[in-house]
């Protein structure tokens, strides 16, 4: 038995080391506004539910000085603890010592706690905010980096990896969160960028701010980095923990089965979709008009709004939803969009979580600037990634699906369980404005009065092709449905998939699109 | 078109407004991006134009306005990256104006000289 001596020793080592940075380090911490990193960490796990791993790690730098300093944790706080009562791995980097700076022993924290998540199957929350490279462990440092991308990767898709970042995230830091699944950013206090202000202002002579080269909002609504925007620390942290109930905690876990609910009545799916293809609506309120509770997690919402994705329950499990957005840019495909959808796609697969479907736009973006952007690549992912996916993969056509569209959408052709359709659904190669302008450009021109010519073609197109039928003859639709059965249906499909099983062709890994 | 409406005090947050975008000749009402509204419009590249392909300090001027060049006549060193990058003429020509001065940063695409 430890004598009484020992266990004030280690009770005052502690004592030490729980201090951090010190009063005045914790008093700037607070004054810009952020938590300290032991705050975070008990805000976001179930109360008493941590456990801190390598309390008294000490780096073994030498140089410029650093054998006399003495730095707490080495800047950052790992452990395990629980939220919403499922086990978490957890290390979030404290600012107030050395700047959270990476050094070798930092890292080799943080690379331990993430072994452990990958070893127990759990997932592993990263709190970042750090000044970045410990510059006078030199390339240490950068060791340090590059064995957590190691991990970061080799973790994808079998653990859940969320990261947070309260604070700045510089030069290489930023590639851990990159490598991660879910980004979370929080107004005034998240800084992401490569290279910052200073260095493009000694370069270019460009006057830039933290905030406006990467910022919360630059990266929720410019760059996609992000995935979920809040304005405070606290509505960050409840963000996170809604995302987590809807997660499996492994690949081969099944996520947390949640209480039957019916869709709000207030969602009326019969009234919610303009007969008429051109006008908009919000199809959030489609996939709210389907789900549980009318629950509706939106992801990245901020950014490349013409494509809405995010997971919903059905009948107690979650679901993946896709969905054209008409609200916005009319819910064409371009560059943005594309890459959105498609990672979400690869996200559900890895995760064995179906994936829901919601078609109707017009197409691909037209413009040189989405050339040369190489929408042909980007749009590529998606249909990589549906064809790619072996989850059930359920499609519902609600209006227009033309051209390259449809077919990238969720078709059958790609592999999809079920397609339905609604009776307003027109699938065809392109829209009978500019079908009829091509097939029957000599009538049109040749024509005394060539616009009413163009609207009877137009017309006349409308009534052969664009309608659901002529896909449904070929059995590219399996059903045609009343918006009113679309729930009824969709659980149906999901209910008789859920023993899904089918192969891919062996072989290492493909070559998607990146 | 519908003209956004005038702002009432009492919403704070607007809606952006429902324009008009045109998608295989059918016009489809909808919330156009900042980042669509900001596309450049595209314009032929015009070689005789030299532009700076990468940002950073015009490091020295070799050629005077007036002077004829040759393809490949060095006309400026640009010092980018820690590297100084000799700028050739694209084509031959007479040098008709010269935007820029020794020690002057640059922008990737900023107008450096113009050949005739």
């Amino acid at each position: 038995m430890a004598s009484t001596k020992k266990i004030q020793e280690l009770k005052k080592r502690r004592e030490e080391v729980l201090k951090g940075g010190g009063e005045k380090a914790i008093q700037k911490q607070v004054a810009m506004g952020k938590m300290t990193a032991r705050e975070r960490i008990v805000k976001l796990l179930d109360e008493g539910s941590f456990n801190e791993y390598d309390l008294f790690v000490e780096h073994e730098a030498r140089d410029f000085g650093m054998d006399q300093k003495k730095l707490h944790g080495d800047g950052v706080i790992t452990g395990t603890g629980s939220i919403g009562g499922r086990p978490v791995c957890i290390f979030a980097q404290d600012f107030t010592v050395a700047g959270g700076s990476l050094g070798f022993m930092h890292a080799r924290k943080i690379t331990k706690i993430m072994d452990h998540s990958l070893k127990m199957r759990m997932p592993l929350i990263g709190i970042n905010d750090s000044g970045g490279a410990r510059i006078q462990e030199g390339v240490n440092s950068l060791a340090g980096y590059g064995e957590i991308f190691f991990r970061n990767t080799l973790a994808s898709g079998v653990i859940p990896q969320i990261s947070v970042i309260l604070g700045p995230c510089a030069g290489g830091a930023v590639y851990s969160p990159a490598l991660t699944d879910f980004v979370f950013v929080v107004e005034n206090i998240s800084k992401m960028f490569i290279t910052g202000p200073e260095v493009i202002k000694t370069v270019l002579g460009e006057d830039i701010s933290m905030e406006d080269l990467g910022g919360a909002k630059v990266h929720s609504e410019i760059t996609g980095n992000a995935h979920f925007f809040s304005e405070t620390e606290d509505e960050c942290f409840e963000q996170i923990k809604s995302l987590l109930g809807y997660l499996p905690w492994s690949n081969t876990d099944i996520p947390p089965r949640k209480e039957v609910q019916t869709p709000l009545e207030k969602y009326d799916i019969s009234k919610m979709v303009p007969a008429e293809q051109k006008q908009p609506y919000d199809v959030r309120n489609v996939i709210r008009a389907v789900t549980d509770g009318s629950d509706f997690f939106e992801i990245q919402e901020r950014w490349a709004a013409n494509m809405i994705i995010g997971f919903g329950i059905m009948n107690g499990r979650t679901v993946g939803f896709v969905a054209n957005q008409p609200l916005v840019l009319a819910g064409v495909l371009d560059v943005d969009s594309s890459c959105k959808a498609a990672r979400f796609i690869r996200y559900c697969d890895a995760f064995n979580i179906p994936i829901v479907t919601f078609v109707d736009l017009p197409g691909y973006l037209p413009g040189v600037d989405q050339e040369h952007a190489g929408v042909i690549r980007h749009g590529a992912k998606v249909l990589y990634a549906y064809s790619e996916a072996t989850v059930p993969k359920l499609t519902v056509i609600l209006r227009k699906a033309y051209g390259g569209g449809y077919i990238a959408m969720n078709s059958r052709h790609l592999r999809a369980d079920f397609v339905l359709a609604w009776p307003d659904a027109e699938v065809a190669v392109m829209g009978p404005e500019g079908a009829a302008n091509i097939i029957f450009r000599k009538e049109i021109a040749a024509a005394a009065d060539p616009d009413k010519v163009r609207k009877q073609k137009v017309q006349e197109y409308k009534e052969k092709f664009a309608n659901p039928y002529v896909a449904a003859a070929k059995g590219y639709i399996d059903s045609v449905i009343e918006p009113l059965e679309t729930r009824k249906a969709l659980l149906h499909a999901l209910e008789v998939s859920g023993e899904k099983s089918v192969g891919m062709p062996a072989k290492k890994h493909g070559i998607p699109p990146f | 078109m519908s003209k956004p409406a005038k702002s009432t005090k009492k919403t704070p947050a607007q809606d952006p407004p429902l324009e008009e975008l045109e998608i295989g000749s059918a016009i489809y009402l909808t919330r156009l991006t900042t980042k669509f509204n900001n596309r450049k419009s595209w314009q032929r590249p015009d070689e005789r134009m030299v532009q700076a392909v990468i940002p950073g300090t015009i490091h020295k001027i070799m050629v005077k306005e007036g002077a004829e060049v040759n393809l490949g006549t060095p006309l400026l060193i640009l010092e980018a990256m820690k590297m100084r990058n000799k700028v050739l003429s694209p084509v031959q020509g007479v040098i008709r104006k010269i935007h820029v001065a020794e020690g002057e940063k640059v922008r990737k695409e900023r107008l450096l000289l113009e050949i005739k």
